[in-house]
């Protein structure tokens, strides 16, 4: 079966792509992207509430996100500042999640109508080192995941305990 | 020189992966690979040599010619490093999808 979303990473490359093509208006694509209380929905590390403190979506802007746990502990910081911002076409910022050892990314994101009603993203990730790419890639969501899902499986843990 | 020779290593190259395409489907002869190839034949046999270094391709004496053939479980090692990734981004994508989809009709 032909695969939606779509993974290449070369090997000793420091960036991948990711593709993926959507039964969404491009419109609708860019708007998730964009707009806080929706990005919060599907951005969300499972089992955290995220919240958007800051998104200047435009050239020269930048955003900040945190999500917490069901005590309210914050889980994770991610930030980053917006180089390039283009409605329903693109998307050029940075990625850092703070306290993570996975440096800074570069992502771009293009966004390309096919039809009037499909779409499709293609996103161009650059990190520091093809090291942290592969460690990033090994860990699921070192991007912002990892850290939450870590948590979690540590608060299982930590219930046992109990 | 360290090379590493490892799946990743393998499939870098353009002509390495065409070459895993064409024995997919079939086991082949050096002679019947190079065939499908403009490079010139010491080349293919690198490639072949890496390929089969990397063991993602296997190869039997069949006769007078070795048979060169593809080892599925050392190609799934690859598409295991990539899943757990592209799966995450491939949830979160449809849950973007879903929730956009809800928002539609009110616009």
């Amino acid at each position: 079966m032909e695969q939606k979303t779509k993974v290449h990473a070369e090997d000793g490359k420091q960036d991948l792509t990711i593709t993926r093509e959507f039964d969404l208006p491009v419109e609708l694509l860019f708007k998730a992207h964009t707009e806080p209380e929706l990005i919060v929905q599907w951005k969300a590390i499972p089992n955290t509430t995220a919240k958007i403190l800051k998104f200047a979506g435009m050239k020269h802007g930048s955003y900040q996100m945190q999500s917490t746990d069901s005590q309210g502990k914050i889980v994770s910081s991610v930030h980053g500042v917006i180089h390039e911002f283009i409605p329903n076409r693109k998307i050029i910022r940075t990625f850092e999640v703070e306290n993570a050892p996975i440096g800074v990314q570069l992502e771009i994101y293009d966004f390309e109508p096919l039809t009037d009603t499909t779409s499709k993203l293609n996103m161009h990730v650059i990190y520091e080192s093809t090291a942290i790419r592969d460690q990033v890639m090994k860990m699921p969501g070192a991007s912002g995941y990892t850290m939450g899902m870590a948590h979690d499986r540590m608060q299982e843990i930590m219930n046992k305990l109990k | 020189m360290n090379l590493r020779r490892d799946v990743f290593q393998a499939i870098a190259d353009p002509t390495r992966r065409a070459i895993l395409l064409l024995v997919a489907s079939q086991a082949m002869t050096a002679g019947a690979i190079a065939a499908n190839f403009n490079t010139a034949r010491p080349t293919v046999s690198k490639h072949l040599q890496i390929l089969t270094e990397c063991e993602l391709l296997g190869h039997e004496q069949n006769g007078r010619e070795i048979y060169y053939h593809i080892n599925a479980s050392k190609m799934k090692e690859v598409a295991d490093f990539i899943e757990p990734f592209r799966k995450m981004w491939d949830d979160r994508f449809n849950e973007l999808e879903m929730i956009m989809k809800k928002l539609k009709p009110k616009n």
